[in-house]
This record gives structure tokens, C-alpha cells and sequence, in this order.
């Protein structure tokens, strides 16, 4: 037996290096933080992977996380490839163009717009812009209504059964009524937006209303007494008390709604797009569906691999936002 | 003889209940001169809050009613400030902001911006608070929000200055340093104030006269106590003294003789336990007797 081995079977106390010592004093920090993450994603992969192999379907068998992570590659490059395609057809119309003008200064140079088909990326980035469309003015409706609401607990106990009714309405309910109103109402000869966009920022403002309504109402009317009294002492006008006191005071539950509603704007919205048919992740998914191709289903779940990274995201900055505008550090930042 | 700066006069308050109106106030009768310091004593339950919040407007008495300088009383307002229990700083303001709020309301229009910075600051100087201007409440001591909140009352420029309990929260060693200020700004100001208290050495160092009120429900005016002890008052040197100390004595005797407090215990708590009677039969009995 040599003496190295001998030492590893009875360490001699040495005084630990920096890097160890810091890992034994944060080492359950760490762990929390890296390792047990690491781990549960891990397993999921092990079994995601084990029972994939397993389901076959009328489109070949489920696919695993390699086939997943090949088409997210060829989704990627597909994108790329678009934009190259893009910028070459700009180049050959700029050339085009400055041909003509030299050979006759008169000529006024035409431009197109490339008409290519949007790619997965262009879509993930239509998703965003209609969900925040959505979402925005949904919260320029709620936090009004929600003040007003609690400000008052007699329009509380009118408005309450209404919103306890709509809350729970499913999207794919509204869709066709607000599919039938804006065709009817939205009539213009040269559209800003598409009727199929509009559809779909209409229902995900409808379902994504209420968290903020309700949040909102149950922050103003859980003002505390003692910050009425001061405001009363004051004689502080009805818009001052508002914007000074019950708005600041209530900010934290605003917030909390408003976190909560992006949230279910975001999941309203996938299924939005897929039955309006309105460019983005929802249809990317349907007609990926539709398609049927042997790519087709780890093409979709590369879509709610997204979807969820990207509802993720959405409520990671809100809670930034959150953390940033509330003066209750004690409030649920979870 | 001049006209009462301030008037209760026969107020009487009762709030509503389940179990029909309870009577709090019954025939509170008060004359307050301008510049007194007014203490309001008396056991918890007894209705001494009520008197201020009907004299800050923030309750309406049943009957009866508050002359402030021969106006009545409808409603609160920045010439009664009042100094609440648990301070009542707005969160998310900085203590300079809490005042510039109250600054900005009430001479919205009578004093400049520069006027105004200045008067802010002087009210945070003179509660010795100039240090922790940009602090929000959630940064400073239970004393020092107290301070900013008298900051906040004072730069109303109040004719009335109502305490409610103002130092009830805070230890005994910063409550007697916030006595001391406030005894030193009394001095320059000379505000009437009206204080909630349930110190006896709290009251009789700081006012002019004690108001003892009876206990209630039903309570009103038991007794007053002229405390004409000469300012300014330092509390070691009125100590020793017996003028002090028969101040002292006269109060203790009012609440601890006079008024015994009865705790009345709810009726719901004993039945719940009626399984443990035999056990607890002999504590029952003895607070029946006291």
C-alpha cells in the first residue's frame, strides 16, 4: 500500500482550499440553485426519451429529446436560410433599380416587400406582439374597472357575479362570437391590422381581464384605514386620493394580477391563434398538425418547448417589474 | 373673558351593532383654551379615542356636537392634524415626501415652491429628523416614524394638534425622549393639543390639565386635574418633587379607586370549556369578585 493511498483513506486535516471551503459554507445555496434544478430536468429528459420510444402514432414513433433538439436545429436554419433568401431579393431589386434610374433618370424606382413565408422565429416574435397588444389593453380596461370596483362596495357587489361569470370562460368559447362581431364591425378597405389579428387580441383581452379586475379591486378596497384617515384629514380631492394614495397602496396587488393575467393571456393566446388562424405560434403548431409530415410532431413539441420558455419568460419580467415598482418588499415574489 | 377656542359640548355617540346601538359617549362636556396641552385618560374601552376622532371630524357624534372657534365642526380637516397611534406614513413615500404631501395640500396655493421646501424642512428639523429626509418609513425606527408623523401634523400648521395614543407603541426610553421633544416644540409653538393617553407620568409631565374620563359604555367627563407645574418641566427634577407627585396620586386615585376597571369576560369562552368546569371554577369565581 503506498503512502498516497494511505492519506486518501484517512485525510489528514489539512486546511481546506478556498474553493472548497466556499463550496462546504454554500453548499446548500448551490444545490438549491443548480443542482436540483439539473437534476429534475434530467430525469425528465431520461423518461421523456424511455417512453417516447414507445408510443408509435399514425405519424412514426413520439419523438424523443434528439429529435426535438435536430428539428429546433433545422427550424433555426430555415429561418436563416429565409432571411438570406430575403436580403438577396433586396439586393437584386436595389441593383435593379439603380440599373434603371442610370439608364433613365426619369423612372421612379418600385420596391416589394419580400413575400417569403414567415418562419418559426417570425412567428414566436408575432406571438409576443399580439399577446402584449392583448394584454395591454386588457389592463387598460382592468385597472380602472378594478379601481372602481373596489373603491366602492356597492358597485363590488354589483360587478362580482358578473366577473365570477365571465372568469371562467374558456377562449375557444368566445372565439367564434368575437370572430362574427369584428367581421361585422371591422370593415375597412385598407385594414392596419389583418381581422384575424384583431380576433385574436380581442379574446385574450377577454380571458386575460379578470385576474387584474379582481386583484386590483381586492387591493383598493384592502386600504388601510389608518391611510384613509390621513387622506380624509388632508381633505384630499377624490382624483388626488386616488392617484396618491389608493393607487400606490394598491400597487403591489395590481401587479400580482397583472402577472397573473399575462399568464393566461399567454396560454389564451396559442389557442386563439390556432382557430383564427392568425400568424404565430398557435398556427405554426395547426398547421404543422395539419401537415403531417414525419418532422410534423417534434416540430410541435419544439413549439411547446418555446411556448413554455417563452410564458416562462413573460413571467420572470413581470416579476422584475414587480419587484421594481412595489414598495412592499414583503409581497409574494415568488 | 374671551370666547372658548375650543367646545364639546353634551356629545353623546353611540355605534350601531348587531345587538343594537352601543352607547360609547354620554354627555361629554369640554372647554379647551387656545394654547392648552390636554391629556385624555382613562381606561382602555373608556372612549377617549372616540372624543378625539369627534373632535378631528373623523367620527360624527350622535348628538351634540365640537365649536372650533365658534365654527362647527363638520367633518376632518388639516386645522385639526391629527398624530396618529401607528404613525400612518404612506409606505411608499420618503419621510421628506410624507410632509411635502400634507405641505402641498394645505397651502397649495398660499406659499411658493421655495416656501414651501423651507417650511418642510423646517418641521422635520424640529422633530431632529432633518438627517433621514430621503428614508422611507420601512428604513427607520418606530420613534423616528412617530417623528415624522408630529412633522407631518405640525407643518399643517394645525389650530388644533390631536394625538392619538402617540407614543403608545414605542419603548420607554424613546417614548420619554420624544416627550422631551414635544415639550420643547409645545414651547416655541404653543399649539393646544389634545393627547390620548394611558400613561399617568406621560400625562401629568406634559399637560396643563388632565381630563379623567369615566369607564365606559356610557362614559363621559369623571374628573379634571389642574397640573400647574412650572415650564419648563424636566422630568428628574419633577421626580423628587411632591407637587408632581400629588398630580400623580390624584390620577392613580381616580383610576385605580374610583373607576376600577371590571374586565368582563366574554360569555362565549367559559361554555366552550365546560368539560374542565371543576378546574377552572376557581378562577371563574375570582374574577366574578374583581
Amino acid at each position: 500500500m503506498t503512502a498516497s493511498t494511505g492519506t486518501k483513506a484517512l485525510p489528514t486535516p489539512t486546511k481546506p482550499s478556498a474553493l472548497s471551503t466556499w463550496i462546504s459554507e454554500n453548499s446548500g445555496a448551490a444545490i438549491r440553485a443548480v443542482l436540483l434544478p439539473l437534476t429534475g430536468i434530467f430525469f425528465f429528459l431520461i423518461l421523456w426519451s424511455a417512453s417516447a420510444s414507445h408510443i408509435v402514432t399514425s405519424l412514426g414513433k413520439f419523438p424523443g429529446p434528439a429529435d426535438v433538439a435536430t428539428q429546433a436545429m433545422t427550424l433555426l436554419q430555415e429561418h436563416r436560410d429565409e432571411r438570406a433568401k430575403a436580403n438577396a431579393f433586396y439586393e437584386r431589386q436595389e441593383a435593379r433599380n439603380a440599373d434603371r434610374v442610370a439608364k433613365d433618370p426619369s423612372y421612379t424606382p418600385k420596391f416589394r416587400q419580400y413575400t417569403g413565408k414567415p418562419t418559426f422565429i417570425d412567428q414566436i416574435f408575432t406571438s409576443l406582439y399580439t399577446v402584449l397588444m392583448g394584454f395591454f389593453l386588457a389592463s387598460l380596461i382592468a385597472i380602472p374597472l378594478g379601481i372602481v370596483i373596489g373603491l366602492s362596495e356597492k358597485l363590488y357587489a354589483a360587478a362580482n357575479p358578473l366577473i365570477q361569470l365571465f372568469k371562467p370562460v374558456s377562449p375557444l368559447a368566445w372565439l367564434p362570437l368575437v370572430t362574427m362581431v369584428v367581421s361585422a364591425l371591422y370593415v375597412s378597405e385598407n385594414p392596419t391590422f389583418e381581422k384575424s389579428f384583431v380576433t385574436s387580441v380581442i379574446t385574450v383581452m377577454l380571458c386575460s381581464l379578470w385576474p387584474t379586475v379582481l386583484n386590483t379591486a381586492v387591493g383598493v378596497s384592502a386600504i388601510s384605514p389608518d391611510l384613509l384617515n390621513v387622506s380624509r384629514v388632508l381633505r384630499l380631492g377624490w382624483f388626488t386620493h386616488v392617484w396618491k394614495i389608493v393607487l400606490p397602496s394598491a400597487m403591489p396587488m395590481i401587479f400580482t394580477g397583472l402577472r397573473l393575467s399575462l399568464g393566461v393571456a399567454w396560454m389564451v393566446l396559442i389557442a386563439a391563434e390556432m382557430l383564427a388562424q392568425n400568424p404565430g405560434l398557435g398556427k405554426f403548431v395547426w398547421d404543422e398538425f395539419q401537415n403531417g409530415s414525419s418532422n410534423s410532431l417534434a416540430r410541435i413539441m419544439t413549439a411547446v418547448l418555446v411556448i413554455g420558455a417563452v410564458g416562462y419568460l413573460l413571467d420572470r419580467a413581470m416579476l422584475g417589474l414587480l419587484r421594481t415598482v412595489s414598495w412592499d418588499k414583503s409581497a409574494s415574489t415568488r | 373673558m374671551q370666547p372658548v377656542h375650543l367646545e364639546l359640548t353634551s356629545v353623546d355617540m353611540e355605534f350601531p351593532t348587531p345587538k343594537g346601538p352601543f352607547c360609547a359617549l354620554k354627555n361629554v362636556n369640554l372647554k379647551i383654551d387656545k394654547g392648552e396641552f390636554i391629556s385624555l385618560i382613562g381606561h382602555s374601552g373608556c372612549g377617549k379615542s372616540t372624543v378625539l376622532n369627534i373632535v378631528a371630524g373623523l367620527y360624527e357624534a350622535t348628538r351634540g356636537g365640537v365649536l372650533l372657534d365658534g365654527r362647527e365642526v363638520r367633518g376632518p380637516g388639516p386645522e385639526r392634524a391629527v398624530v396618529f397611534q401607528n404613525h400612518s406614513l404612506l409606505p411608499w413615500l420618503t419621510v421628506w415626501q410624507n410632509v411635502e404631501l400634507a405641505v402641498d395640500t394645505v397651502f397649495k396655493r398660499t406659499k411658493s415652491k421655495a416656501e414651501k421646501k423651507e417650511w418642510i424642512e423646517h418641521n422635520l428639523n424640529l422633530v431632529h429628523m432633518d438627517h433621514a429626509m430621503d428614508k422611507r418609513p420601512a428604513e427607520i425606527s418606530g420613534g423616528m416614524k412617530q417623528r415624522v408623523g408630529i412633522a407631518r401634523a405640525l407643518a399643517m400648521e394645525p389650530e388644533v394638534l390631536l394625538m392619538d395614543e402617540p407614543f403608545g407603541a414605542l419603548d420607554a426610553l424613546t417614548r420619554a425622549h420624544l416627550q422631551d421633544s414635544l415639550m420643547e416644540i409645545q414651547a416655541t409653538l404653543k399649539n393646544t393639543v389634545i393627547m390620548v393617553t394611558h400613561d399617568v407620568d406621560e400625562a401629568v409631565l406634559l399637560s396643563d390639565r388632565i381630563v379623567m374620563m369615566s369607564n365606559g359604555p356610557a362614559a363621559d367627563v369623571g374628573e379634571i386635574s389642574h397640573v400647574d407645574l412650572e415650564r419648563p418641566r424636566d422630568r428628574l427634577v419633577l421626580a423628587d418633587k411632591p407637587e408632581y407627585n400629588h398630580f400623580r396620586h390624584q390620577v392613580l386615585r381616580f383610576l385605580y379607586e374610583k373607576q376600577v376597571k371590571v374586565e368582563t369576560i366574554p360569555a362565549a369562552a367559559p361554555a366552550t370549556e365546560s368539560e374542565n368546569v371543576d378546574a377552572d371554577s376557581e378562577d371563574k369565581t375570582t374574577d366574578r369578585v374583581a
